[in-house]
């Protein structure tokens, strides 16, 4: 393929305007010594061969019926997100700096700010930021800005590459992360909360629904938090708040999450977005780009990026963040999600979710050797850990020849992941399995796995 | 007018539901539930559709018109890439998936990984940065991790006057004090200014080639051996990268480390503002510290290493975002080595061409050649209070989006404009006539028409200082 203008007749005009012999005289400043070879890149396929050889490399991949989440989710599309986000209107167009030839972008971003305040129950949300993980971090130092203060407090039961992005994020600043303990009823201890937290506290940061699935007392550690004038940050499913209670509820300061599950494929795990809303307070201290309503000349509404003193290309090293291009079409897309339920619809979904991992859960509890790893607490969304005698290895084989992806092995996955770091505690999950149930898994498939799981 | 979603909210049913064929029952505890109400938006599919659809209409888009964007490399996103991104076996994985059941994603990005050291010259890449300047600050936090394993204290970065915006800002942000230096008036860096500035505390010197003027930095081997005799580090800003392809690699040129953005030299869309993908490439004495999990080949087979003890850690949750990793990699087997070369050549040829029709009437300040963007600088000619941003409005009029104004710093009134080697000398042509009618005659003969711009759009200019002095950041 060629996607270049090139065409012989206008190429030899060109040059004579130009006033040149050929092109490679335009290259004439990049010195003789240090000019390339010949690439060694195989390529010049034909859109026929590209779609011939990536479907031969796709194949090499297998789609799987899935019982794992762990921060991405098989979750239902409805079909005009899909429409939506494929206009090339949307697709191929920049971020809106100028103003009055990109209101289709500018208010699509306006309505997702609007959305993710009504959803979080906060005041005043960016137009987007990479992912979930980079959202908690740009959270942990919005936290560390605003406070003037250089300890953070996360919880253990944050998810593990959460946590690890933070750890980065922070890595060259004065901050100090210290981790709160997760008790034996999955949730974060709260006597470490009251222990680590002092004058020096500039931010907390719980997950809710956590790594484990466990729903978190959010309202009682967010009033302990104030008592410290620290920050509490609240890191959220969206698609929870349909049933349980917004941050702003809680009085969280902050609320940051993944947005993948409001209408993103799983694509591996990206591209996804991170959302942010912060109380009116922290309003200039937001980091990424803003989306403000004005009017024009006539009085006519408009939209436009704002407060944009906050950001690198006018405020440079002093700049809030370095963010520039952030994740807008997949914050496009969970704008088309959030607008097509209605109150009833979204929380039906919620219940949904919950309603079939409950399901789920029930069943292979009762399993034998089977139990549930949090005891009584059986208060979750749409993920729980359940603990095994047999063979977790075997397990997940053997669903995977059936073509299931399996619950999370936590044991194993913290193994991988501890050459990076993790909480102490999370070396605690032996024999233990993540499980997901979104609303995709019909009946049938989950009484399949279980009388899997009852046979091996 | 376009209504709000709230606006357009009604009683009717909305457009998507769900059943379930498990009894809803989901006991949630009072104290846990949510009270306050949620307010979202009750309208029909059919409605939604026409408000997405009507407001994707007001938007300019490379797919509508000519997107002049300087550094930003707005070049045509090819529809195949789109469509491949889209099959299911690579749109429905799960990042937790066992590699051997992802072995096609792993090809993918081990082999763009290769691709892109050939196309650079360094040893190794990371594919897991979501945009630019999140390879940057990567690309920092990777220069801290070195002087720390070799025991130097070295705190300072310099950043040329000339530098995006996002340079000293990731600097920042990785723990680093900025050490401004003043760049020549075509953008370029003199070695003997930046002796005077390099002291043991540099610990590298962030640099764009071509720079944002457009012009190739022909000192750098010069400069190279400076920085390096001094011990600092020579980082590569890629944003300018679609100029050199298969002309001259970063790598060959002296640089340690640098970034690629694939949402620019290798023909991903923007998204309206993301998402993109900034991979990072270093020599392979950085190796040991790039961003974890590495991806390896292991007999027939690609596995994912987490055991590398001097790793700065994860920049992002999973493996970067992969359906822009896989559309670059597409773009590539589409072009090949030749293809990729040629793209080089028209990119400067086109905007060459451009310069040349420009050159004798308007002011530039980098002087008459540029590689594949260049920087206007008409404040000469501006009477009547006109003003850079008057004429980006105009544009707007003639349907052009408007070209990258008031950047770089160091041009007052700057117009920078890159082609791109995707636009034919027709719309090059039709686009230069249409701005030197602008400049030349409505500023001087009807410069109200230029203050009044644009008329010809969906609204008037709006009233960006309203905006930010009362924030309406959300509907009532």
């Amino acid at each position: 393929m060629n996607y270049t203008s090139e065409n012989q007749k206008d190429r030899k005009e060109m040059i004579n305007v130009i006033g040149v012999d050929d092109i490679n005289e335009l290259f004439d400043v990049i010195p003789k010594d240090l000019r390339a070879k010949e690439l060694n890149i195989t390529g010049g396929k034909t859109e026929q061969e590209l779609l011939s050889y990536f479907s031969d490399i796709a194949s090499k991949n297998k789609v799987l019926t899935s019982f794992r989440g762990a921060g991405v989710y098989d979750h239902f599309i409805p079909s005009l997100v899909g429409e939506v986000v494929g206009r090339s209107e949307f697709w191929t167009a920049y971020t809106p700096y100028q103003a009055e030839a990109s209101q289709g972008t500018l208010q699509a971003i306006f309505e997702y700010q609007s959305l993710i305040c009504a959803l979080t129950g906060l005041d005043t949300s960016n137009a987007s930021l990479y992912d979930g993980a980079t959202a908690i971090a740009e959270a942990a130092l919005l936290a560390l800005r605003v406070s003037r203060k250089s300890k953070i407090l996360i919880s253990s039961a944050l998810h593990p590459e959460y946590i690890q992005v933070v750890k980065t994020y922070l890595e060259n600043s004065k901050a100090k992360l210290v981790f709160l303990d997760v008790s034996l009823d999955g949730m974060t201890e709260k006597k470490t909360l009251d222990a680590n937290l002092d004058e020096d506290t500039a931010g907390v940061i719980i997950q809710s629904p956590n790594y484990f699935g466990v729903i978190e007392d959010m309202q009682t550690m967010s009033v302990v938090t104030k008592r410290a004038s620290s920050l509490f940050v609240a890191v959220v499913n969206p698609l929870s708040l349909g049933v349980f209670k917004a941050p702003g509820e809680y009085n969280a300061d902050i609320a940051v999450g993944e947005g993948q599950v409001l209408g993103s494929s799983m694509s591996m795990g990206g591209m996804t977005f991170g959302f942010m809303a912060v109380r009116k307070a922290l309003e200039w201290k937001i980091p990424g780009r803003i989306v403000g309503q004005t009017t024009d000349k006539r009085g006519n509404r408009g939209f436009v990026l704002t407060l944009q003193s906050r950001e690198q290309h006018i405020r440079r090293e002093k700049a809030t963040s370095n963010i520039c291009t952030n994740a807008s079409l997949n914050a496009l897309a969970g704008c088309v999600f959030l607008s097509g339920w209605g109150d009833y619809g979204f929380k039906k979904l919620a219940e949904i979710n919950i309603s079939k991992a409950r399901y789920a859960y029930d069943r292979i509890k009762s399993l034998k050797g089977f139990k549930s790893k949090f005891g009584g607490n059986e208060v979750f969304f749409n993920e729980f850990v359940i603990e095994t005698e047999k063979d977790v290895n075997k397990i997940n084989e053997v669903l995977l020849k059936n073509s299931i992806l399996g619950p999370l092995d936590l044991s194993t996955h913290h193994c991988t992941l501890a050459s990076l770091g993790l909480p102490e505690v999370l070396k605690n999950f032996k024999n233990c399995f993540l499980f997901c149930v979104t609303e995709q898994r019909t009946k049938s498939e989950i009484d399949k796995l279980v009388e899997i799981l009852s046979k091996v | 007018m376009e209504k709000l979603l709230n606006e357009l909210s009604t009683e009717c049913c909305p457009a998507y539901s769900l059943d379930s064929d498990i009894e809803i029952n989901p006991q949630v505890p009072e104290s846990l539930k949510r009270n306050l109400s949620l307010d979202l938006p009750n309208i029909s599919e059919n409605d939604l559709l026409r408000h997405f659809t009507n407001l994707s209409r007001k938007n300019y888009a490379l797919s509508t018109t000519f997107y002049p964007l300087g550094s930003c490399t707005m070049k045509y996103n090819p529809l195949v890439n789109e469509r491949i991104a889209k099959f299911d076996n690579f749109a429905k994985l799960h990042p937790y998936q066992d590699s051997k059941t992802v072995q096609g994603v792993l090809e993918v990005m081990y082999n763009l990984e290769k691709d892109l050291c050939e196309i650079s010259g360094m040893d190794c890449f990371s594919l897991q940065q979501a945009a630019g300047a999140h390879g940057e600050f990567s690309s920092l936090l990777i220069i801290a991790k070195y002087f720390k394993s070799i025991k130097q204290k070295r705190a300072k970065i310099i950043v040329p006057d000339s530098a995006h915006g996002t340079n000293p800002a990731s600097a920042a942000l990785a723990g680093f004090d900025i050490v401004p230096l003043k760049s020549e008036s075509d953008g370029s860096i003199l070695p003997e200014k930046l002796k005077e500035i390099l002291t043991p505390e540099i610990a590298a010197i962030m640099l764009t080639v071509p720079n944002t003027l457009g012009t190739f930095e022909k000192n750098i081997p010069e400069i190279s051996k400076i920085v390096h005799g001094n011990g600092s580090l020579l980082y590569y800003d890629g944003a300018n990268l679609n100029a050199v392809m298969g002309v001259v690699k970063p790598g060959d040129m002296g640089f340690d480390i640098m970034h690629i953005n694939l949402h620019k030299t290798f023909s991903t869309p923007h998204g309206g503002g993301g998402p993109g993908s900034g991979p990072i490439g270093v020599k392979a004495f950085l190796e040991p510290f790039l961003p974890l999990p590495r991806i390896e080949s292991k007999g027939n087979e690609f596995i994912l290493n987490y055991e590398k003890q001097e790793s700065i850690g994860k920049l992002k949750a999973f493996f970067g975002n992969f359906p822009v990793i896989l559309k670059a990699y597409v773009y590539i087997k589409s072009l090949g080595a030749k293809g990729l070369k040629n793209v080089s050549e028209q990119a400067v040829l086109n905007a060459n061409y451009m310069l040349s029709r420009f050159k004798d009437k308007i002011n530039v300040p980098a002087g008459g050649r540029c590689m594949h963007e260049f920087v206007l600088a008409p404040k000469k000619l501006f009477k009547n209070a006109v003003r850079t941003l008057d004429v980006a409005k105009r544009l707007l009029d003639y349907g052009y989006y408007a070209p990258t104004v008031y950047f770089p710093l160091i041009v007052e009134e700057a117009i920078m404009i890159e082609p791109t080697e995707t636009e034919s000398k027709k719309t090059l042509d039709a686009f230069v006539d249409t701005l030197i009618k602008i400049i030349l005659e409505e500023a001087s003969l009807e410069p109200q028409k230029l203050k009044d711009a644009p008329v010809n759009t969906f609204v008037g200019r709006l009233n960006e200082v309203e905006a930010a002095r009362n924030p309406i950041l959300k509907w009532k």
